[in-house]
């Protein structure tokens, strides 16, 4: 038609942008070589600098040309004067901010960047800065400017409240970038440290690594702004989970020693790798060269640790002994007195005093935490299916009072588990958790040793660093399909109850010295081999089998009668 | 007779139509564009500080002729008016004229449609029998003014401005200014204020537009813009800010994510509340549809989400009143949100040196594309073929002859014709230049939108933008300000109660608020309430409204795409531009077709008529 103006076509525009490809490639192909030969051949001048300039220009990812152009810049250092290094050197940092335009995610690129910074002469750190300002208001999850920013940062000492205040400028423009909140959790101790150093009484606290309280509520305020904007949004609650939390102080919390065995056990607020020499034994005064072992051989991390005695040592029943264990390295020790007469002998931190189960929740004040648990209450009945709110809930509540709001998380956890089907599981094991927990209190209270968990819905066993002491424990009617390795840390066990169950491994039954009846129906035990651990339990005397497959093999009862000669009451 | 009056236009386009004058010429069409003013866009425009006070002076009306020598055989005449679109021009100047602080300093100019009678000129208010029947024909400054000829409408003094209205002899400096009974002399010359003559002398960094507006960023403006490729010629700045004015306040308008977990003003549990009903209401749902009919502020309260809420909702997002129905309100409301976070934290960009650049960027592409554009160039009739009943060719107002195949006017051109006679609806608009911010931030730079609900009962709902200089529409240490609102009664009626209260002026002596350096009130006839049809016209004449009221373009954009396909059923709206890169020529030198025919044109147009500088060629 008249007075159209003719445009190429596709195919027209294709076949140039493919000629000018080609062209292309032929110059970097060219340039490469040509860097590569100069690499080779072991010259440092201004040519090679350009050549390498070129090609990174177009490609921030190659990282041989980086190592070449350091190798360059390294030798220029050795001839030239220091002004004149100033100068190349910003000139590089001024190349490779039109390079982190090019790929802002470049490692190559932001390697070279903290490697010219540490080499400036005289470095402008405030610069530095501001490029990191500017490249995160761009794409505020970039973690290579988060590392470079933090080096920077370190470099030029900027003040603790000063990136504080960046975080809330952050934080404010978006506040689903959990980089920023992160970096505020690794700010917030820093200042309350910086803050106590003046009072040195405080700075001595054990708990100096607190965020101190008026900060707290400052960050509780700010975080809650978020979950009520947001109720989806897992970045603010996991900052609120972190403010809550509390560090566990490392320390011995057990030490049981029993007279029969000769044997001492160690228990730990958490697991650790007991080196030789760092946990010393002091018998009636005198320090004694033993072997820790793990309970399991699977663990080399373990809250619990045995020692056999030499034989002899303890064994004598009108001998009172006094034994002390040492852990060097956190200045942690547990003191016990085996009286004359007595089989055994204890120290123990209750957990109740220690408030452990608190799960990761706060040492905070009650008035915090009840107030913190009302504002999640007041969102939870304006999003009575958010899973965030729901879960934060049971931790508050068990922060709390565990006992008392017990059937108020079972009820929580049933919707937590409808609205979010996909994680159920992890919401049977947290359940199975905080159920152990509680009966462990109520063992506790009650004074005994008997630990009885029948018919709650556990799917997995845990806290069982805490039931070192336990006699007589009932699993019965739950929905457990295995005994861990960790089952071996009930030194003390006596009687185990877990019929009813899908157990079809007994994996923790190793070398439980006093254990003397399983009572094991209807569970799915299949095979004699299932039942192998318990040949290391030299006291086993009833055994129940009924209700489990392995009932149905041939020959089982003679079989078994091999495998264990000391069980005498066999039920099958 | 002068070069284009020879040829043949397929479609000759006066005033302000410049998207159809685009789309046309950019799908090969011979486009000519009139206008009558000396610049672009008509009531679009955008001025200069000074060019606004020629603006003001220009409003003018000019007579009629008989063309009738200029006709032939089987033809006849359809005259064309050319009345103004604009009513009651009041410019308050509050600051002091010269650099030195003066006694006086307050002085009132209220300047309405003014008539040249050389030398010595009057300027005098003047009301339209448009907005108000009544006449009062005692005003002395009648005296100095004809009735005008038949065809145009009389101008009549309003009663409204019987107690505003004020002459000045002259707008000279050397001239004596009375000083007008109505304001008080302002008297604290502490505070250090930018003077009018420096806003004269910097008068170049304002960029005033006539109508008020943003852009929504996902409105047909913008998608047009970006379709077209005509977005290339502009540049845009986000509008950083909703503010509200309420209880006598001005609050931030909670309006996105992060406006809400920032926000001071909301508790936890109404953050909540905003959240899950800005999330709910983008969907439409069952039981929002029960509402239909009945109030959106009804259905705000049947949600319990509070005062505040209500009132950020009703009147700041969804911008509506209290009695639109739900469904409007539930429709602006997504529209709102639609808009949010593609460019920036709220729904609306405005263009980087005013509004008046987005109607010159879609002539550039007119011209790029060969349109060509004569300014100052009035038409005084349509040439009408008797026996086709279609238009052959157009007058202009130098007694040539144009023909022609179709012809797009504005609306008030053949206002006259209408065969139902319904009265105009006007928008009351005032641009003000104040010293400091309505509401104060870290940024001295912020763009503001600002929606006010009724002041009182009956009151129109008011649409404020406030510019910083950082748009390029104000010189820096100012803020230019635009009202509009339905007029109810004048400009001045409608919206100085409210500047009183919200900015300090000589009237108010509140020195906490923003002092308003100088001041304009208008009324600009609306463009929606304008009939495009019925006018008893040709079918090839097509006629097109002015600026309407709303914030947005959809009005002005809708109508240019109906207007286009009328004319080119079969062709694409505004399809993209190629780029240059992209462009064939033939045999490598001359360009088959496009803009570059055009200086051959040029050299005609010296060769044949010297007096031909008022055509403009957009290369």
């Amino acid at each position: 038609m008249h007075g159209r103006v003719k445009v190429k076509s596709t195919a027209q525009q294709e076949e140039e942008k493919r000629k000018e490809r080609e062209k292309k490639l032929k110059i970097y192909i060219a340039a490469r070589d040509g860097c590569f030969t100069k690499r080779k051949e072991g010259v440092f001048d201004d040519e090679a600098l350009q050549l390498t300039q070129q090609l990174l220009s177009s490609n921030p990812d190659f990282a041989t040309l980086w190592n070449y152009r350091r190798e360059i810049l390294m030798h220029l250092e050795t001839v030239k004067e220091v002004d004149e290094v100033q100068k190349i050197y910003e000139a590089e940092l001024l190349f490779l901010e039109s390079c982190l335009k090019v790929n802002p995610k470049s490692y190559g690129s932001w390697h070279h960047r903290s490697w010219v910074s540490a080499r400036l002469p005289r470095p402008d750190w405030a610069r530095e800065l501001s490029l990191c300002d500017r490249c995160l208001s761009l794409d505020d999850r970039n973690f290579h400017c988060w590392d470079y920013r933090r080096m920077v940062v370190k470099m030029f000492n900027v003040p603790v409240d000063q990136e504080l205040k960046f975080t809330d400028r952050l934080i404010g423009s978006n506040f689903s970038n959990y980089s920023s909140w992160h970096y505020r959790s690794t700010l917030l101790p820093l200042l309350h440290t910086t803050a106590s150093e003046l009072p040195p009484m405080q700075a001595e606290s054990p708990k100096s690594n607190r965020v101190c309280e008026e900060q707290l509520l400052k960050e509780y305020e700010l975080v809650q702004n978020a979950f009520f904007t947001d109720p989806n949004d897992q970045s603010a609650w996991f900052y609120y989970r972190w403010l809550l939390g509390r560090e566990l102080e490392e320390m011995i919390s057990c030490l049981h020693v029993s007279r029969e065995e000769e044997q001492v056990a160690v228990v730990f607020s958490r697991p650790v790798n007991v080196q030789s020499g760092c946990l010393l034994l002091v018998l009636d005064g005198q320090p004694h060269a033993v072997e820790w072992k793990s309970i399991h051989p699977r663990f080399k991390h373990s809250p619990v640790w045995i020692c056999n005695l030499p034989p002899g040592t303890i064994s004598e029943i009108s001998n009172e002994h006094n034994l002390t264990v040492h852990w060097t390295e956190k200045h942690s020790r547990k003191d016990c007195t085996l009286f004359t007469g007595h089989a055994e002998s204890w120290c123990q931190d209750s957990a109740t005093d220690q408030e452990l189960f608190r799960s990761e929740l706060s040492v905070e004040k009650n008035s915090v935490l009840q107030s913190e648990l009302q504002s999640v209450q007041q969102l939870q009945e304006l999003e009575p299916l958010n899973k965030w709110c729901l879960l934060t809930l049971i931790l508050l509540m068990r922060a709390l009072d565990p006992l008392s709001y017990e059937k108020e998380m079972l009820a929580h956890f049933q919707t937590l588990k409808e609205v979010d089907s996909m994680r159920s599981a992890y919401y049977s094991d947290l359940c199975s958790k905080f159920m152990i927990e509680n009966t462990i209190l109520k063992m506790e209270y009650a004074e005994v040793r008997v630990f009885s968990v029948s018919d709650k819905n556990l799917s997995t066993l845990c806290h069982l660093d805490q039931l070192v002491l336990v006699t007589h424990i009932n699993l019965s009617c739950n929905q457990l399909l295995c005994l861990p390795p960790q089952f071996a840390m009930l030194r003390c066990l006596e009687v185990l109850e877990a019929d009813n169950n899908s157990i079809g491994n007994l994996e923790g039954l190793y070398h439980l010295p006093k254990l003397e009846a399983v009572i094991l129906k209807d569970n799915k035990i299949a095979t004699l081999a299932d039942l192998e651990p318990l040949t290391s339990c030299p006291r086993l005397k009833r055994l129940d089998l009924r209700g489990n497959p392995v009932t149905q093999l041939a020959n089982v009862e003679s079989e078994l009668a091999k495998l264990l000669p000391s069980v005498l009451d066999l039920l099958l | 007779m002068c070069f284009y009056s020879k040829r043949e236009y397929l479609i000759v386009i006066f005033d302000h139509i410049s998207v159809v004058a685009a789309a046309c010429s950019r799908v090969g069409q011979r486009v000519l564009h009139l206008d009558r003013r000396s610049y672009y866009a008509a009531n679009w425009a955008s001025f200069t500080f000074n060019g606004l006070l020629s603006w003001i002076q220009q409003q003018q009306v000019s007579e009629t002729q008989d063309w009738c020598d200029l006709l032939e055989e089987g033809e006849e005449l359809i005259q064309l008016s050319s009345q103004s679109s604009i009513r009651n021009l009041q410019v308050f100047t509050y600051t002091s004229k010269e650099d030195e602080v003066e006694e006086a300093s307050a002085d009132s100019v209220n300047t309405t449609e003014e008539e040249q009678h050389g030398p010595g000129e009057t300027r005098c208010a003047v009301g339209s029998e448009r907005l108000s029947q009544e006449v009062s024909r005692t005003h002395h400054s009648l005296q100095h003014m004809e009735i005008p000829a038949e065809g145009f409408c009389s101008l009549n003094i309003s009663p409204i401005f019987q107690s505003q209205a004020t002459i000045t002899e002259g707008a000279e400096p050397e001239a004596e200014q009375p000083q007008s009974p109505a304001i008080p002399s302002q008297s604290e010359p502490s505070r250090k204020k930018i003077s009018f003559a420096q806003l004269e002398k910097e008068g170049r960094r304002f960029n005033i537009d006539l109508v008020s507006k943003l852009m929504y960023s996902r409105g047909s403006l913008v998608e047009l813009l970006i379709k077209s490729n005509v977005s290339r010629y502009a540049e845009f700045k986000k509008v950083s800010r909703i503010l509200t004015y309420r209880n006598g306040e001005v609050e931030q308008v909670p309006c996105t994510r992060a406006d809400v977990f920032a926000s001071r003003q909301l508790s936890v549990v109404e953050k909540r509340k905003l959240m899950r009903f800005l999330t709910s209401c983008i969907e439409e749902k069952d039981d929002q549809s029960a509402y239909n009919g009945r109030p959106y502020l009804e259905f705000l309260r049947d949600q319990k989400l509070g005062e505040n809420l209500q009132h950020f909702l009703l009147y700041s997002i969804a911008m509506v009143t209290e009695d639109t129905p739900t469904e409007v309100g539930l429709a602006s409301t997504r529209n709102f949100l639609r808009c949010l976070g593609r460019y920036g934290n709220t729904p609306f960009l405005f263009p980087l040196y005013g509004l008046g650049e987005i109607p010159q960027c879609f002539c550039r592409m007119c011209a790029v594309f060969g349109g060509i554009y004569c300014l100052r160039h009035s038409l005084r009739c349509l040439l009408l073929d008797t026996a086709t009943n279609r238009c052959k060719a157009v007058i202009d107002s130098r007694g040539q002859r144009i023909s022609c195949s179709h012809v797009l006017l504005e609306e008030n051109y053949v206002h006259e014709r209408k065969n139902v006679a319904t009265p105009p609806r006007f928008l009351s608009r005032a641009v003000l230049i104040t010293d400091s911010s309505l509401h104060g931030s870290d940024s001295e730079q912020e763009v503001s939108m600002v929606t006010i609900p009724p002041i009182t009962e009956g009151a129109p709902a008011v649409k404020m933008v406030e510019l910083s200089s950082s748009t390029m529409t104000c010189m820096s240490g100012t803020y230019l300000v635009h009202l509009n609102c339905s007029s109810v009664s004048s400009a001045y009626q409608d919206l100085s109660p409210l500047i009183t209260t919200m900015f300090s002026t000589p009237e108010s002596h509140d020195q906490g608020r923003p002092s308003v350096l100088w001041c304009l009130y208008f009324n600009m006839e609306d463009g929606s309430a304008m009939e495009v049809e019925g006018h008893d016209l040709p079918s090839n004449v097509y006629v097109c409204s002015g600026p309407d009221g709303e914030l947005g373009h959809e009005h002005a954009i809708t109508q240019a795409e109906l207007i286009f396909h009328k004319i080119l059923p079969e062709e694409d709206f505004c399809p993209p531009a190629p780029n240059p890169e992209d462009i064939l020529y033939d045999g490598g030198s001359a360009p088959s077709s496009g803009p570059e025919e055009e200086p051959s044109l040029q050299l005609e147009v010296e060769g044949l008529d010297s007096d031909w500088n008022t055509v403009f060629l957009f290369f």
